[in-house]
């Protein structure tokens, strides 16, 4: 599967504003299919920054990298997933979103997009 | 208050985002029932101007009104943070904690406000009302020891931490892989994730933080900020459900914002 068909199916997720396949050490998009006024570079710089600090507490306790990352704030919230080959499947999403769906659907992705 | 003056205020905020004009504007608003008007004009504000403990009082008037007690309630420790003597905010502690049942703490918030605002009648009626409910007046000077929150309502300890800011140690501890006291270190590494969160979380329009959720591996982790200054990790082993671990994770954050209140 391509990694655009893999962000698509995601983005296909009602509630979805957007979905970036980013490389996990510099933050950089490599892929996205985004709704408009979803800044892609901010995206991608904060989702890798975040993802780093939460693997360096894991890190610390002898646990592997989490294979999935919710960060949920009032008015939405932002999934990753890493991949293999150093890249992290990234996307946002409004309140109304099936987190379930939306769950299965990036851990999917992730799994299948490279 | 009348639409036109809320179109007035609204104006004078447009020409003047930094006026101060937000606190007549989002109370207008509330007291009109736009809620959700109100709370975007005194968040707004409040973010202008984070020292102001009208503002938070003002955000926590608003999520009271709009039934949400538990963010009322921390907008309302913000205020006393910065106003420990800050009237509204013992009032409105006072009056979620009766809300919640828990009659002693009301108790304790409104003996204060009555002691700011000994001629406020709204404030003695009330008290007297919690002191028949709770049936019993503390012995002057009793204070319940506090215990560690963490420790209290966990069986299973050592699997949740509570940090500060600066990622110092408060209560509770978690086990490294070789079995031995990893929570300094995971209070170092956890330095930094309230402030990482909130930027994610504003920059792209998350509104404010509630949790992060970690999956994978041999344990799952919750992360919650149970006030503006302390974070809070709780983790259990894969067996437990994602939703169970969430619930236990927004228990311990609750008791663990009762504890850190008390403390201070």
């Amino acid at each position: 599967m391509s990694l655009s068909r893999s962000l698509t199916d995601v983005t296909r997720i009602p509630g979805v504003r957007g979905a970036l396949v980013v490389s996990r050490d510099d933050g950089l998009v490599v892929a996205d299919a985004l709704m408009e006024g979803v800044d892609g570079q901010a995206v991608a710089a904060l989702a890798a920054s975040l993802a780093g600090r939460m693997r360096g507490v894991t890190t610390v306790l002898g646990q592997p990298e989490p294979v999935l990352l919710m960060l949920g704030g009032t008015e939405g919230l932002l999934l990753l997933a890493p991949g293999p080959s150093g890249l992290l499947l990234v996307a946002v999403a409004g309140p109304e979103v099936n987190v379930a769906e939306l769950r299965l659907g990036i851990l999917a992705a992730a799994g299948t997009a490279y | 208050m009348i639409p036109e003056t809320i179109q007035a205020l609204t104006a004078q905020l447009a020409r003047d985002p930094a006026s101060l004009v937000f606190l007549p504007l989002a109370e207008a608003l509330r007291r009109r029932g736009q809620l959700d008007s109100a709370l975007t004009v005194a968040t707004s504000g409040a973010g202008r101007y984070p020292e102001m403990a009208g503002a938070w009082d003002l955000i926590a008037r608003v999520q009271s009104d709009r039934g949400e007690g538990d963010l009322a309630f921390d907008a309302w420790t913000t205020v006393l943070r910065l106003d420990p003597d800050h009237i509204g905010a013992h009032k409105g502690l006072g009056f979620l904690c009766y809300r919640g049942g828990d009659h002693a703490r009301s108790l304790r918030y409104l003996q204060r406000a009555a002691e700011l605002a000994p001629d406020d009648a709204a404030v003695q009626t009330a008290l007297a009302r919690v002191r028949e409910i709770a049936g019993a007046r503390r012995v002057p000077g009793y204070a319940e020891p506090a215990t560690d929150p963490l420790r209290a309502m966990d069986t299973e300890p050592d699997q949740a931490l509570l940090v500060d800011q600066q990622g110092r140690l408060l209560a509770g501890d978690l086990r490294g892989q070789d079995g031995g006291s990893a929570g300094e270190a995971v209070a170092a590494a956890l330095t930094g994730v309230t402030r990482e969160a909130e930027r994610a979380a504003r920059l792209l329009g998350l509104g404010t933080w509630r949790r992060i959720s970690l999956e994978g591996g041999p344990a799952h982790f919750e992360l919650r900020t149970p006030t503006i200054d302390s974070v809070l990790l709780l983790t259990r082993g894969r067996h437990v459900p994602a939703g169970r671990l969430a619930m236990l994770a927004d228990r311990a954050a609750a008791a663990a914002r009762r504890w850190l209140e008390e403390l201070r």
